[in-house]
């Protein structure tokens, strides 16, 4: 599909909105629809539109597979350790009441980073999955 | 129309239009998602359905063929089992309150206090994003932790077969 001007000029054209509206999505959450899972989402459907009209291993060099790997614990990481914030700030496992001087600004903070948790944790596996599938069935040292 | 594409997909033999007809599906179900109000869910229905499956289940046809193989028995035996369950679920909805019943428990047990208290307590006026994030902040952490496993099952699955060929 790499002669396809159209698709790449659009796609090109197209992917940095894409970008923009997970975050959109993910730091409009809260007053409008959205979360980190439909953030998470969009963000990798943004990389795949890429992958599938530049190729693969164009993919693989804009988002490099150890990233896309650390993503995935990374955001799990995260979630947890917004919960252990809580509790060594003097609250419970995702307390978010502690994490900041005033109650309700607290729990913003705790909503927002928790919700980037799972952005990052959904857009890596969402990513990997598709680098494990497009990639079998093709030069196993490329994959 | 989507008893049309099901109906469809049932009959279709090319996995390529099967594809092509879920995604039809899934974006058929996120406009009734929108109609009932629930746009978190959408949204997602949207993305994850139509969008990121259909790329995968693509990636999966890639990998074998692109049509249905024949099926070398009648299937009447799934066919009976199927329609016994799908028969005894619909008896089991028959149980529940009429639909948009406000005096249904699900109305009357928590959610009054979460669509009262939600923007006072967290400050967020998404309702949706305050339960999920905040009020079952355990429930989340247990979804991302799914997700975060199906991921690595899915890396030492297909990882291991490549290394094998």
């Amino acid at each position: 599909m790499r002669s396809q001007l159209v698709l790449r000029v659009i796609a090109k054209l197209l992917i940095p909105f894409m970008l923009l509206f997970a975050l959109y999505v993910q730091f409009h959450g809260d007053f409008g629809p959205g979360g980190g899972f439909q953030a998470g989402v969009i963000t990798a459907a943004a990389v795949i539109l890429y992958g599938l009209i530049y190729g693969l291993p164009a993919a693989r060099r804009l988002v490099p597979d150890r990233f896309v790997e650390s993503m995935i614990a990374c955001g799990v990481l995260l979630y947890g350790g917004v919960g252990v914030a809580g509790m060594l700030l003097g609250g419970n496992f995702l307390d978010y009441f502690v994490l900041a001087a005033d109650p309700v600004h607290g729990q913003h903070l705790g909503i927002l980073l928790v919700e980037l948790g799972v952005l990052i944790t959904v857009a890596g596996v969402m990513l990997k999955i598709f680098y494990v599938f497009a990639g079998r069935g093709r030069d196993p040292g490329g994959a | 129309m989507m008893i049309v594409v099901v109906l469809a997909m049932v009959l279709q033999r090319n996995l390529f239009g099967v594809v092509v007809l879920s995604g039809i599906y899934s974006f058929l179900m996120a406009t009734v998602l929108v109609a009932l109000d629930a746009v978190d869910v959408a949204m997602t229905e949207a993305a994850v359905g139509a969008g990121v499956s259909t790329v995968l289940l693509l990636g999966a046809i890639h990998l074998t063929r692109a049509s249905e193989a024949k099926p070398l028995r009648k299937p009447l035996l799934p066919l009976v089992v199927a329609l016994g369950v799908s028969g005894a679920l619909i008896y089991g909805t028959l149980g529940l309150p009429a639909f948009s019943d406000p005096a249904a428990p699900i109305h009357t047990h928590v959610a009054p206090r979460y669509i009262e208290q939600a923007v006072t307590e967290t400050g967020v006026p998404n309702v949706v994003t305050a339960v999920l994030a905040s009020y079952r902040g355990y429930d989340t952490f247990g979804e991302t932790i799914v997700v975060f496993t199906a991921g690595i099952g899915v890396i030492a699955l297909l990882r291991r077969r490549r290394r094998r060929d």
